[in-house]
């Protein structure tokens, strides 16, 4: 479903994605792991067609994401790292949005998101500014929002950031059962190790650009001979923290607390 | 085509939803109606203008188009910080229609807001005789709002993030309606100001919105519909094309 063969990603002189390969299989659950800064988000922007490669092939449902972009597009649906939702519309207002831009019709398109925004449970909300929800509400709006066109694949860039065990776990057994029931392909990066261990099928370890372990997270363990995932990451990829310089998003969004007095996210 | 109207009805949404935005972009319009309107209309008359309020609210019309659809076009900036630009631009639907929606949705609204300050203008005295030209005023108001709002679509596309935004404020938008003929007549200036003031596209909308309540052309209908109307297309090309040049 997902083929990757030498991907790279040059920012000037700054080397992001270095040669990177991996293919994730129909109705595989893929976790992509790495320290900030590491290249998972670069790597999906490339794969859901946002940003141009600068050497390599991809496959994304045996379509390129460069040359056959609306293909792609079509078949996969994104939660990404930071919310894309507008928050000065309803939750019913963003999907219906999101179900005309995928050119999904009418009766349709009003079933499927009555199912999907009860299925996350925001049945009771629908109709309020998104702006007034939690943080872990947001994040099941997007899922369902996501899955509004019947992707094949979903990718999540950290989905359960800043969520309580609660809300995570919900999101990951909703996800494990799209996996089994629909085999909807996932790709999901995540910083809880603990979560890919229990989610995961497979695992990619990714730093400084370059993948340095591959393999279902029983393996990854065994060859490190590590108790757990997080300790095998650790030994692989080191000790020494990361610090991703602010980006201009960043600032904005400091900027953007200022004006509004206290965030809810 | 139901994505550019799906994308349009979303920004005339959030147009009618902030009540402070429609209020405050009243504000400067309404402060440069009276002030200057009722300040300079006796010095006006006595030069042998005539009524200073009749002249100056084609102006201050086309002044609260401008700064709407500025900024509506800019906004794109904060839809790329805050993510809802990632949706739009994964969903598969091409940059054109992205742009075109946006566009259109952003001219609605500095449509509604020079609607509003013509209702102002009306209070303060604005009449005018020729009841038949209202379409021929709103054909355009819409062109001043659509070249506008793709103008800071194209600005927008471009800017990182907000740091900027004073920058074009007083550096475009500003010299924009300062330097045409919305306060002044272009008549009797010294001639490299009038030179600027007939680069300035701002220039023909005003004198074909001023033309269109008074019957007096400066410059022609045929002329100002021309010059709007291919300067908008012109414009709304390389929005679409630095638009799409977009990398997340």
């Amino acid at each position: 479903m997902i083929e990757v063969q030498d991907l790279v990603k040059n920012f000037g002189a700054f080397c992001a994605v270095d040669h990177i390969s991996f293919t994730v299989a129909e109705g595989r659950i893929f976790g992509f792991l790495g320290p900030n800064g590491a290249g998972k988000t670069t790597t999906i922007k490339m794969l859901t067609t946002l940003l141009q490669p600068t050497g390599g092939v991809l496959r994304v449902d045996g379509h390129d994401p460069q040359r056959e972009q609306h293909l792609v597009r079509r078949a996969f649906g994104i939660v990404f790292q930071d919310s894309s939702l507008d928050e000065e519309l309803t939750a019913l207002e963003n999907m219906e949005l999101h179900g005309v831009l995928y050119g999904i019709r009418s009766p349709e398109r009003r079933e499927r998101i009555e199912t999907l925004i009860a299925f996350v449970e925001l049945w009771d909300r629908r109709n309020d500014f998104v702006k007034q929800y939690s943080g872990g509400m947001r994040r099941r709006l997007e899922v369902a929002r996501a899955l509004l066109h019947k992707p094949k694949i979903l990718f999540l860039d950290e989905p359960t950031l800043g969520l309580d065990p609660q809300t995570r776990n919900h999101i990951w057994t909703f996800i494990q059962n799209l996996s089994t029931d629909q085999k909807v392909t996932v790709l999901f990066t995540t910083h809880y190790m603990e979560e890919a261990d229990r989610v995961a099928n497979e695992v990619a370890i990714i730093d400084h650009g370059k993948i340095v372990a591959e393999g279902t997270p029983a393996a990854l363990k065994e060859q490190t001979e590590a108790k757990s995932l997080e300790d095998a990451f650790i030994s692989l990829t080191g000790h020494a923290i990361r610090d991703e310089e602010a980006s201009s998003s960043d600032r904005m969004r400091a900027m953007r607390k200022l004006w509004r007095g206290s965030g809810k996210r | 085509m139901s994505a550019i109207y799906i994308l349009w009805l979303r920004q005339l949404k959030r147009y009618l939803r902030s009540r402070a935005r429609i209020i405050g972009s009243l504000g400067q319009p309404l402060l440069f109606l009276l002030a200057l309107g009722f300040g300079f209309g006796p010095t006006f008359a006595k030069a042998g203008g005539g009524n200073y309020i009749q002249f100056l609210a084609p102006g201050i019309i086309s002044m609260g188009i401008l700064f709407t659809a500025v900024f509506s076009g800019i906004e794109i900036i904060w839809d790329r910080q805050f993510g809802f630009l990632k949706e739009t631009l994964v969903a598969p639907v091409s940059r054109l229609q992205i742009v075109l929606g946006r566009a259109l949705g952003g001219a609605t609204v500095a449509m509604m807001q020079g609607a509003v300050v013509f209702v102002f203008c009306l209070l303060a005295g604005f009449r005018f005789h020729r009841g038949l030209f209202l379409p021929v005023a709103l054909a355009f108001m819409f062109l001043i709002a659509l070249l506008f709002t793709a103008i800071g679509t194209a600005i927008g596309s471009v800017l990182q993030d907000m740091q900027g935004f004073q920058l074009i404020m007083n550096f475009i938008v500003m010299p924009l309606f300062f330097f045409s003929n919305a306060l002044f007549p272009v008549q009797g200036l010294p001639k490299p100001l009038q030179f600027l003031i007939h680069l300035n596209p701002l220039t023909y909308g005003v004198d074909g919105l001023r033309g269109a309540f008074s019957n007096v052309f400066v410059f022609g209908l045929a002329t100002d519909f021309l010059v709007l109307g291919a300067l908008t297309t012109i414009l709304l090309g390389i929005a679409s094309y630095l638009f799409s040049r977009i990398q997340i």
